[in-house]
């Protein structure tokens, strides 16, 4: 590939805030990252950990007010979108980023047939003709894999399964071949066996079309399945990145590590009792100023209650937020 | 051997489906078309399967929430399979239920106090300070704070309110508690207390649970055995260390396939990945012969024709397919030693019939 490791979008100190009665709920905090051609990332979090917020959050799709961006940048191509105008936003979303949301009932019209919905993007970003547009509505269901494609076309959402509709979610992701793919839980709705298909499906089609592809998702199983690089969310932060390997064989963050731990697997060794996480996940609030794990945290200590970690590279293409010497590759205490 | 607590025959649970001017039935939906499954006293029988094949259908059936199309339910030795919904009440108190949502399960107007004493207010002679002593006693079994006992639900996390209709669950000694999804709608670290939770009741109480779910490792982690859901049907029933080892239907072994490893260096060696083509048929509409024969990669002519019997093919485990079908040119699988398949009861087919046969 000749712009193999070419940048494509970057993201830095992003903050992101909501307006609420009881004062500014902070719900993403200095957010970095970057995502390259042709690369995955996957985005883990449990719920209420800032995914979703951070990639609406890029392309402009909060409702300001209540939501605030307070600070950070966000380079698609070295061109910041924070301070895009909208007419210049619309053209991105659809067009140069797409977007494959959760539930594919309730992210289609349910009055439109797909194919009206699928060549909507089309013309309006590409300025295709009916016919042409239609052609290529074609092509980008037979992408995704649909049999019989054309006659489809006039099908309306709720004549399809929804591992299908997930399928025509993707197809208007890509219609205008966009640069970018945020996927947010794509296959968080879907049975494992529809899921195993969507994920062959997204690697084929980033090999042959080389995008860069942001994949948001609670379940380390598809994390480990199909991302090249690895960001750990808690509580309104990235508190680890990593390649996809050294994450699950070493991880440094403490919340990294119980989760992993926390989560059964179907082959390997059967655990007697599942090792929990105690307590809740964070409720967020104020700008915070300690870290934002410290409670559940098996190794906390006072510097983790009055100061909030930055990121440290502690190998290369690895960081983590954590004050713990064995984050920083100390021998592990615990 | 212990006796089993819990004894289904070839449950039916048939939703008719009407049309027309005159709203005649012109079909039924098979949500689930003969189902046949024990559950010994204080095992777990893990139920999985896709969305769509039946599994809650057939939890909420066993414990007659609806009036079952066919079939025979026994638990703890008595035959509710068609009483009627007046005489059931007396029952209720040993089979309960946790449901998947608990928002959508507790009712957003009561306090957790009065929430969990229901079913006491219900079943029970008890005075309010009993009742108020019971309550507290079960929050604090549940692992919640006593003190909360008057607030609402929506004070709760989603983990505390599925412990809130846990605590509802046990509140009259109950035997039998059908898990439906209990923690589907949880965040990944909140799943693990709840499980540990169930599992420290299960060994403190003596309970047995049918534990309805799609997720196939928290299943092999909670489960003694095993059954596998298919489009109304049991494909494979088995204890759970044969069946993860050794899937022996081909939709077990594609849904096991399927889960994605949490870990990189075991998906490794988790070999060629099954990925099945298509969709679950319709079940108002499913296909003649086996109804898995329109996605399975060793669909065979006699598949399309006949539907498989489930069978004991070694000695506890059960599989719906032909392949294991000595009749149908199949083989028994390795473990049997070949002599094994051949006694009276794999010859007859089919899951053996209670003991009480009909009622006692």
């Amino acid at each position: 590939m000749p712009s193999g490791d070419r940048t494509v979008l970057e993201v830095r100190g992003l903050r992101t805030a909501f307006q609420t009665r009881s004062g500014s709920v902070y719900a993403v905090n200095d957010v970095s990252f970057d995502v390259k051609r042709g690369e995955l990332l996957g985005v883990v979090g449990e719920s209420g950990s800032g995914k979703s917020v951070t990639m609406m959050s890029l392309i402009g799709l909060l409702p300001m007010p209540p939501a605030r961006i307070e600070a950070g940048e966000v380079l698609l191509d070295g061109e910041d979108l924070l301070k895009a105008s909208p007419a210049r936003l619309r053209n991105v979303r659809g067009g140069e980023v797409g977007f494959v949301f959760q539930d594919p009932m309730t992210s289609l019209n349910p009055v439109f047939p797909v194919g009206f919905q699928i060549v909507e993007p089309l013309r309006r970003h590409m300025g295709l003709s009916k016919k042409a547009a239609r052609d290529r509505a074609v092509e980008l269901l037979e992408l995704v894999g649909i049999p019989g494609a054309r006659a489809r076309l006039d099908d309306y959402p709720h004549q399809f399964s929804g591992g299908m509709r997930q399928r025509v979610m993707i197809a208007i992701a890509l219609a205008c071949d966009p640069k970018l793919l945020i996927a947010d839980e794509p296959t968080t709705a879907l049975d494992v066996t529809i899921q195993a298909q969507i994920l062959e499906l997204v690697h084929k089609l980033r090999d042959e079309l080389g995008m860069a592809i942001v994949w948001i998702t609670h379940d380390l199983g598809v994390i480990a399945q199909i991302a090249d690089r690895v960001l750990v969310m808690y509580g309104g932060q990235v508190v680890e990145q990593a390649p996809v390997r050294p994450l699950f064989r070493d991880p440094r963050h403490p919340y990294t590590r119980a989760l992993l731990k926390t989560i059964p697997s179907v082959t390997g060794e059967r655990a007697a009792k599942l090792q929990v996480i105690e307590g809740q996940p964070p409720i967020l609030g104020a700008f915070p100023t300690a870290c934002p794990f410290r409670d559940r945290c098996p190794l906390a200590f006072e510097r983790c209650h009055a100061q909030n970690p930055a990121r440290e590279v502690v190998a290369e293409g690895h960081d983590v937020a954590c004050f713990h010497p064995s984050a920083q590759g100390a021998e592990a205490v615990a | 051997m212990t006796r089993p607590l819990v004894e289904v025959r070839d449950l039916k649970m048939h939703f008719p489906i009407h049309a027309g001017l005159l709203r005649r039935q012109i079909g039924a939906v098979r949500a689930v078309d003969g189902v046949s499954f024990d559950i010994r006293e204080g095992e777990t029988l893990g139920l999985v399967g896709e969305s769509g094949c039946g599994k809650s259908t057939c939890g909420r059936a066993v414990l007659r929430l609806y009036d079952i199309t066919d079939g025979e339910i026994v638990i703890d030795g008595k035959a509710i399979g068609h009483e009627d919904q007046n005489s059931l009440r007396h029952v209720r108190p040993t089979m309960q239920m946790v449901f998947q949502d608990p928002q959508a399960s507790l009712n957003p107007r009561m306090t957790v106090a009065r929430i969990i004493s229901e079913p006491l207010d219900e079943h029970t002679k008890m005075s309010g300070a009993e009742k108020r002593a019971r309550v507290l006693e079960l929050m604090d079994k549940v692992g919640l704070n006593p003190t909360f006992a008057s607030r609402y639900p929506h004070e709760f996390s989603g983990g505390q309110r599925q412990r809130i209709g846990i605590a509802r669950a046990l509140a009259l000694n109950p035997k039998f508690i059908v898990c439906d999804e209990p923690i589907a709608a949880l965040d990944v670290s909140i799943q693990a207390q709840v499980v540990n939770l169930l599992e420290e009741l299960q060994d403190e109480l003596g309970l047995t649970y049918l534990f309805i779910s799609h997720d196939l490792s928290m299943v092999r982690h909670i489960a003694d055995r095993v059954a596998v859901m298919y489009l109304g049907k049991i494909a494979e029933l088995a204890p759970r260390d044969d069946l993860y080892a050794q899937p022996l239907h081909p939709y077990t072994q594609a849904l096991l396939s399927a889960v994605p490893e949490p870990d990189p260096a075991q998906s490794d060696n988790q070999g060629e990945r099954i990925v099945l083509r298509g969709d679950v048929p319709s079940p108002a509409n499913p296909p003649d012969g086996c109804n898995f024969c329109t996605r399975c990669p060793a669909v065979m002519d006699v598949c399309r024709r006949i539907d498989p019997d489930f069978r004991e093919v070694t000695p506890g485990r059960y599989v719906a397919c032909h392949l294991y079908d000595p009749e149908h040119g199949g083989t028994a699988p390795e473990q049997t030693g070949g002599a094994n398949p051949g006694t009276a009861q794999a010859r007859t087919g089919t899951y053996p019939s209670t003991q009480q046969g009909g009622n006692p």
